[in-house]
């Protein structure tokens, strides 16, 4: 299979929409007796927001985290680029270009907050451990090259002020938004975002809103997002998988997802009740 | 404000990444330099240099090894003993000569035993530090006393690594570099001080680089959450593994370096047991967990301790001898429990935190 850009279409706000990019084939995925994702296939285009809802439990990050390579389902294919990809660990997984935040914050908390966004450049520093231990040369070259582009990050997010601060001591919406840096660090092709505004103030959520626009829109960026907030999903996404205990109950455009009958039973209804 | 930021701005981000950012810093740094390079070794006598100065350069280079394991990369480690003793079995080989299977290898010169020695100790680190991909932080820590135990009781059964000497022991023999002994019991002061200053330097200088950049970062990910380090991209088998190399690396040149210029003549259990490592993990928590400034003022302050409880309690007040190593022991568990439970990033960051204080001086905010 190649990459299909034949039904590539621009969307209302002018962003074009390409291909298929990662397509999950028929995954299941098993905890001993607990299925947390049973027999979903999706896909993701090439340039869109993505959204993954549905209530607790429904087996959202436990799909992104076999995206990213942590769990391996017992059956199905994960696609990537037209590919079939073969069983790869997280680290293989993420120098193919694919970055993501955490549901519980997973930043490095005895690092400074440029430490941590410099660590989503570590796939791309090439010089060898010799040479990073003369440091003149190579090795502070490359950390030369990657605080550039690690300090336009820093820009883009707007978090300047904190850059020597160790992250222990932010506040948790700050923390939040490092993660993004680090991810952003990386320059993905496909970025995975868990929860990003969970437990933030409306505020927060506006500005981590525009962000996560502001990249798809500025770099391009294909992002798969997972969210409770059904008001932040809507303006945000272009398409929604509906998840319920393991199951596929719904895809398709906000507007279609919201009038399916079977996710307003399962999803819609119990938060709106 | 005698230490001050204010005014001290970075034009470029390699400036914002040296070493010593502050001006003040670096001049304080280079006089430093000077001073133990150019002016010690005129006036350093053989009681400074035996009861303080070379064991304090040696065991800043473990400290800095340990260090890197565990403060940077969260690898506990109590085989920083056995390590040391694989760089003196190794240095005393190479010294020597070595004869493997008939094929006869002239002795290598001291300079380059002690960094081979190193490398040898390096390549044994990380076969003992291939559990950490499976076990963690208490079982680990366990792993590593086994092999500290293994290789004290190889060292003392193995005939080979010690020449069959029939007191189990090794002895440095006489060996110089430029013309200068640098082993044996001929060595002047000042020569074993400028021999060890000189590895303290570079291993040092290669312990900055490697923390300030991506192995540093890595290792630090790796510590402070290894799942999430594994999903950014770092491979946490080479990850553990290269911090396992360079540390055993340094305390193998430590081992190396406390056998043949500072001791003279080994028995691997007194020298390198279970308590040196200890000792070691004690100036690593001590000086600051993470912290290169650390390793040395742990490495310091352990040294240090004894020769002044020594000479005010037992040369000033006359107390006993043994009274005041037991004083010792009190005092030294004492702080270990006070800096892991107020202060786990111990002296280093009390370093920080007054000059802090320093920066505002004389107004208090
Ligand atoms: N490592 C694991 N071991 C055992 N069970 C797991 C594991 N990870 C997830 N599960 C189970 O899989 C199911 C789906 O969990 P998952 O975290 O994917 O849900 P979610 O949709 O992200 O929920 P939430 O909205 O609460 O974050 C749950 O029943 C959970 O208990
Ligand atoms: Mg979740």
């Amino acid at each position: 299979m190649s990459l299909d850009t034949t039904d590539s279409y621009v969307t209302e706000d002018g962003r074009t929409i390409g291909g298929v990019v990662m397509e999950m084939k028929n995954i299941t995925l098993r905890f001993g007796g607990v299925v947390a994702i049973k027999d979903i296939s999706f896909d993701i285009r090439e340039g869109e927001i993505r959204a993954i809802i549905g209530p607790n439990g429904a087996g959202k990050s436990s799909m992104l985290n076999v995206i990213s390579g942590f769990y391996h389902p017992q059956e199905g294919e994960v696609w990537f680029h037209g590919r079939k990809r073969p069983s790869m660990k997280p680290y293989q997984v993420a120098a193919q270009g694919i970055a993501r935040t955490f549901q519980n914050i997973a930043l490095f908390d005895g690092m400074s907050v440029l430490d941590n966004i410099m660590t989503g450049r570590l796939t791309m520093m090439k010089s060898n451990m010799l040479q990073q231990a003369i440091w003149f040369g190579r090795a502070e070259r490359e950390e030369n090259q990657h605080r550039e582009q690690v300090e336009k990050v820093i820009d883009f997010l707007e978090i300047q002020a904190i850059r020597k601060t160790p992250v222990g001591r932010l506040p948790y919406g700050l923390k939040k938004r490092v993660e993004l840096a680090r991810a952003l660090a990386a320059e993905p092709k496909l970025l995975l975002l868990d929860e990003p505004m969970a437990g933030m103030n409306v505020e927060e959520k506006e500005d981590m809103s525009r962000f996560i626009l502001d990249v798809n829109d500025e770099f391009g960026t294909t992002i798969a997002l997972i969210e409770h907030d059904m008001g932040v999903v809507m303006d945000l996404s272009d398409r929604v998988v509906v998840m319920d205990y393991g199951k596929k109950i719904g895809d398709g455009t906000p507007d279609e997802v919201r009038n399916n009958q079977d996710v307003i039973d399962a999803y819609l209804g119990v938060a709106h009740d | 404000m005698i230490y001050r930021e204010a005014g001290d701005f970075k034009t470029s981000y390699r400036k914002d990444s040296q070493t010593f950012p502050l001006k003040f810093d670096r001049v304080a740094y280079f006089v430093l330099l000077a001073v133990a390079f150019l002016v010690i070794p005129f006036i350093i006598n053989d009681y400074w240099a035996n009861a303080v100065l070379v064991p304090f350069l040696i065991y800043a280079i473990a400290a800095l090894g340990l260090n890197i394991l565990t403060g940077y990369a969260g690898q506990v480690s109590l085989g920083t003993g056995g390590f040391m003793a694989v760089g003196a079995y190794s240095c005393y080989k190479l010294m020597t000569g070595i004869d493997i299977f008939g094929v006869e290898f002239p002795p290598l010169n001291i300079f380059l035993s002690v960094i081979v020695s190193g490398g040898i100790t390096a390549v044994v680190g990380v076969l003992f530090g291939l559990p950490s991909l499976r076990i963690k932080g208490f079982y680990l820590a366990v792993a590593t006393l086994a092999a500290q135990f293994f290789l004290v009781w190889l060292f003392n059964k193995w005939g080979w690594a010690y020449n069959h000497s029939a007191s189990g022991q090794i002895n440095a023999p006489e060996r110089s570099v430029f013309g200068i002994i640098v082993t044996g019991p001929e060595t002047a002061a000042w020569a074993k001080y400028l021999f060890c200053l000189v590895f303290v330097f570079f291993v040092a200088w290669i312990a900055r680089n490697l923390t300030r950049g991506a192995a540093g970062r890595k290792w630090m990910a790796i510590r402070d959450m290894d799942i999430a380090a594994e999903i950014i991209g770092v491979n946490p088998l080479l990850a553990k593994l290269s911090a396992f190399a360079v540390s055993s690396f340094f305390v193998g040149i430590a081992g190396a370096l406390f056998f043949s210029v500072y001791l003279g003549a080994v028995e691997v259990g007194e020298a390198f047991g279970i308590q040196k490592s200890f000792l070691v993990l004690f100036m690593v928590i001590i000086g600051g967990l993470g912290s290169i400034f650390g390793s040395f003022a742990g490495a310091a302050f352990m040294v240090l301790l004894p020769v002044l409880l020594k000479n005010v309690l037992v040369g000033a007040l006359g107390w006993p001898t043994d009274l005041a190593a037991h004083l010792e022991l009190v005092i030294v568990g004492g702080l270990i429990i006070a800096f892991l439970v107020v202060e786990p990033h111990g002296i280093a960051q009390l370093w920080r935190l007054a000059k802090e204080k320093l920066r505002l001086w004389p107004f208090p905010h």
